[in-house]
């Protein structure tokens, strides 16, 4: 598959008073034309910063990119401008947020803040905004939207916001459709109609669709492959079976063992992951999961492994992987 | 799996078999808890005196207390005059060695004056803070933990008195009353109470509703018990800013009708009376005004300066 | 959206009742009434001064007469300036305190919200700090002391401008800046703090999202949320300019209203002082209920359900 987007060795830090927290610590992955991928992790583990950083809307200072490359359609969008960045967000690139509630300006009308995006991108006159915009309200699935279009944002509901940010999004038809926890803030069954709306919404458009997500839940029904983020690093990354059904790294298996599934039998419990994630003003030179880890081995504190491949898609980065771990324990 | 497909990570070649012993959890580091916990309040005692321009405001509005205090005390111990002591031969000196600030048009000494002045500015802006708080703290009280009909009456109550500009009504009242100490108190608090009022409100409602009232209630505690025990102890902090803040605007109220005539009359002095009187020589005796408008503004901006700071060491949220 | 106007409608006239009512009363309250206090008067002439201003009829006979008085805009006659009617000295005062005051609350909010913005624009840095500084000392410094400096140090001693009147543009300079040194800097702390509310807040980082400028955002999303709050103000900054220029026209010379009422204040004309009490009410009380009616059209949160919500 032709990648649209590739990230390489991407660092990120924020500037703080205690020093220099590295929030993403060189991270990989490419995203293919009309693939969703799913980055995953809990909070705090650099998957909105690196979000953010590919839309570059990360204010710097506090941050700090300290390398990498963003290629997006063959250009490396950490050396735009500015002015630059400003044509290719919102038409290449669309976002969504995790708070449909703030997401959208309270004073100004749903209509006229979908039709800014086309009037600014597509040098549409207002009468050709306004009618794709209410096109665009109605393709996600806003009911009465000729009445709706004319409404404020505090006169719809959570998951009628979120569309509204949907519609945003992709009122340019973008390439690739950012969403970072886009169904974290709302109810469990609304979050199934978000999902349900960007799923046909990139059959329509062939849109490339980075999910943000801390729900292994929400990645089952609509993502390709899966990156497994920890503590500003990629810990696995396979595609969706691979991680589903043969997790590798011991985070993964933990996130998987703390989710609920149909399949659970009976009085299993869930088993939550314990401690909390390494401080990245210092981060750990070892595994960054060493500390939480059951399985961790005396060079997992030493050394941060490199990545095992077990196919194209699937690599996980743990000792517990190296030929040589089970011959130590086997001692 | 097909073991033949993995590719091995890169690593170290000299790495030993030992290397690959599991650890056991005691080997582990422990948790370390980073920051011993420290109560809400020291948090905040220690985020205010890390403010510098806080600090500095409470240590110059120490030093103007302790002058109204023991100025006049000292100024007739030594040079053997009070502040109505006049002396027509020396009127409208400038500031000399026997008068430190100089004096007024009745050969009065303005140091005397000035502290003593002071003193009565901070008694009424002191005494009409305490007043707006005993029946803001009740009023608002009420208000809030009763909530419903008794709130609503309540609050129409207070909104209209508060729609009537307060400085019209206290030129009013002074009209009508002989001014003095006590009725220009009276007269900055007849509506000073309302915002009080307003602002316990807001915090006992938002705290009402909160698990640990509500733990409490359950549990069968009155009243009486919740409000003094669970609602008012946790709605201190923007009470105290909103006292704080007060004593500034009631010190400025003060002067402002000691403006027009409506201030303590002589031979007792506030700041604002003694501007006010200066204000006809003003151009030709500068030090009449400077040295009361530099006591008051001083003052008004010590209190202003600290009580920001004070709601920004109480509530770090709304620090940016 | 029309309720909700009634109502705030209905409150104010509420509050001017009451304030009619008290000053009628607290006037009545004064021991003594206004000819005892003067030269002795012969009986005779007492009473037919007693029957001129109605002072031989009840009180509430009296009151009554004063509410209809007041509706009709007549606030008696001046006590102590011989057959001068009080509403016809506030009709020839009201003009130089209009003009005043018109041009106080445009340049405050001008100005203050300028201050505030550009605070927020560089927050952190030298020139936020400095305006915060000029802002606490705006609060902090009582608008007479700042006019007396003001006059001590342009007029008196720089004659860079006139010390007293009000004949030109020129004259409107010192009385201007002392009387909205206060506003202003409320002003100025209220849209800094509410600025950068915004410029935080997740819609902004939705319109850079969307690909718009640094200007668009600024003037399209953050401006219009950020100053929001400054409505609200608009009412208690009238009553503020209103009775700040009490004494700053007192300091300046300046035949207005304030001026009077200063005058009525220390020759005790009680007419003069509750028609300028009520005048100001009236004045004080239609900003408010202007500010609220603005703020329905600045927000639209509050149209439908009367009070904010989301």
């Amino acid at each position: 598959m032709e990648p649209i987007l590739q990230v390489k060795d991407l660092q990120v830090s924020f500037q703080v008073k205690g020093g220099e927290v590295k929030a993403v610590r060189g991270m990989n992955f490419e995203v293919g034309k009309g693939e969703t991928i799913a980055i995953v992790g809990e909070s705090g583990s650099g998957k909105s910063v690196t979000a953010q950083t590919i839309m570059r809307l990360i204010p710097s200072p506090p941050s700090i990119i300290k390398q990498g490359e963003i290629i997006f359609k063959g250009e490396d969008l950490l050396k735009k401008t500015e002015k630059q960045m400003e044509a290719i967000r919102g038409k290449d690139i669309g976002m969504i947020f995790q708070d449909p509630m703030t997401s959208l300006n309270p004073t100004i009308k749903v209509g006229k803040q979908i039709t800014e995006v086309l009037i600014k991108h597509q040098k549409m006159s207002a009468a050709e905004a306004n009618k794709q915009a209410l096109e665009m309200l109605k393709l996600v699935g806003i009911k009465n939207a000729e009445a709706r279009f004319n409404q404020y944002p505090h006169e719809f509901s959570g998951g009628m916001r979120q569309r509204v940010m949907i519609a945003i999004a992709l009122a340019c038809r973008p390439a690739l459709l950012i969403a970072d926890e886009p169904t974290t803030a709302l109810d469990v069954t609304i979050q199934a109609q978000i999902m349900d709306v960007m799923k046909d919404m990139q059959e329509r458009l062939g849109t490339s669709i980075i999910l943000i997500t801390h729900d292994l839940g929400v990645v089952a029904g609509m993502c390709d492959r899966v990156i497994v983020m920890y503590a500003g690093e990629v810990v696995e990354t396979g595609t969706k079976w691979e991680i589903f059904k043969n997790p590798q790294h011991p985070y993964t298996k933990g996130l998987l063992r703390s989710m609920p599934r149909l399949d659970q039998k009976k009085g299993e419990p869930l088993i939550p992951i314990i401690g909390t994630p390494p401080d990245l003003i210092k981060p750990p030179v070892g595994c960054p999961f060493a500390a939480r880890c059951d399985h961790a081995m005396k060079i997992c504190e030493r050394i941060d492994p490199g990545a095992t491949e077990f196919s194209d898609t699937h690599t996980a980065r743990c000792w517990e992987l190296h030929p040589m771990a089970k011959e130590g324990n086997s001692q | 799996m097909d073991t033949n497909q993995i590719k091995v990570m890169p690593s170290p070649s000299d790495l030993m078999p030992d290397d690959f012993r599991k650890i056991g959890t005691d080997e582990k580091e422990a948790e370390v808890i980073a920051r011993e916990s420290i109560s809400a309040w020291r948090d905040a005692w220690q985020r205010l005196c890390a403010n510098k321009m806080a600090m500095t405001a409470l240590i110059i509005l120490g030093i103007i207390v302790l002058a109204a205090i023991f100025g006049p005390v000292i100024s007739e111990w030594v040079h053997g005059y009070n502040y109505y002591s006049n002396d027509l031969l020396n009127t409208n000196q400038p500031p000399s060695a026997e008068h430190w600030f100089g004096t007024d048009d009745l050969g009065r000494d303005m140091f005397v004056r000035t502290w003593r002045g002071a003193q009565i500015s901070l008694i009424v802006g002191l005494a009409a803070a305490c007043i707006d708080l005993l029946i803001g703290v009740i009023y608002g009280g009420t208000m809030g933990y009763f909530g419903g009909r008794v709130d609503e009456i309540m609050n129409k109550f207070s909104e209209i008195l508060y729609s009537i500009p307060y400085l019209l009504v206290t030129i009013l009242l002074l009209v009508v009353m002989e001014p003095s100490l006590g009725t220009i108190i009276l007269a900055l608090t007849i509506t000073g109470w309302i915002n009080m009022s307003w602002i316990v409100r807001g915090e006992i409602m938002q705290l009402k509703n909160r698990e640990f009232v509500l733990a409490s209630r359950s549990m069968g505690a009155g009243s009486g018990r919740l409000l003094f025990r669970h609602l008012l102890p946790n709605a201190v902090g923007p009470i105290i800013v909103t006292v704080t803040l007060s004593v500034p605007n009631a010190i400025f109220s003060e002067a402002f009708l000691s403006f027009l005539g409506l201030g303590v009359q002589a031979p007792i002095a506030s700041l604002g009376s003694m501007i006010n009187d200066a204000l006809t020589g003003w151009l030709y005796y500068p030090w009449r005004m400077l040295f009361p408008a530099a006591v008051i503004s001083l003052t008004m901006l010590c209190f202003n300066i600290f009580g920001d700071g004070l709601r920004d060491a109480l509530d770090p949220k709304l620090k940016k | 959206m029309v309720r909700y106007i009634a109502n705030k409608f209905f409150y104010m006239l509420v509050s001017l009742f009451i304030l009619i009512s008290a000053t009628f009363f607290l006037m009545k309250a004064i021991p003594g009434d206004p000819f005892t206090s003067e030269k002795k008067v012969p009986p005779a002439i007492q009473e037919r001064l007693y029957e001129q201003y109605g002072l031989d009829k009840p009180v509430y006979q009296q009151y009554i007469k004063y509410l209809g008085d007041v509706v009709q805009g007549d606030f008696g006659i001046s006590m102590k300036k011989i057959n001068q009617d009080v509403s016809d000295i506030i009709g020839q005062t009201f003009s130089a305190s209009l003009k005043l005051g018109l041009v106080a609350i445009v340049v405050a909010v001008i100005v203050g919200v300028l201050l505030g913005m550009v605070a927020a624009l560089y927050h952190r840095k030298l020139i936020d700090n400095i305006a915060m500084v000029v802002a606490v000392l705006g609060i902090a410094v009582p608008s007479f002391v700042i006019a007396s400096l003001l006059q001590y140090v342009f007029a008196s001693k720089l004659h860079w401008l006139p010390t007293m009147g009000f004949k030109g543009p020129i004259y409107y300079v010192l009385p201007v800046a002392a009387l909205t040194a206060q506003p202003i800097a409320f002003i100025a702390r209220l849209t800094r703090s509410s600025m950068l509310e915004v410029l935080n807040a997740d819609y902004i980082k939705t319109a850079k999202a969307k690909g718009l400028g640094w200007m668009a955002i600024l003037f399209r999303h953050v401006i219009r949320n950020g100053i929001m709050p400054v409505v609200t103000y608009l009412g208690p900054m009238t009553a503020n300019i209103v009775t700040g220029s009490v004494v700053i026209e007192q300091i300046f010379g300046i035949g207005g209203i304030g001026k009077q009422f200063v005058e009525a204040i220390s020759t005790r004309d009680y007419p003069i002082i509750m028609g300028i009490t009520i005048f100001y009410g009236i004045l004080l009380m239609l900003a408010r209920f202007i500010t609220d009616i603005a703020y329905v059209f600045v927000d639209p949160r509050i149209k439908l359900s009367g009070k904010k919500e989301g």
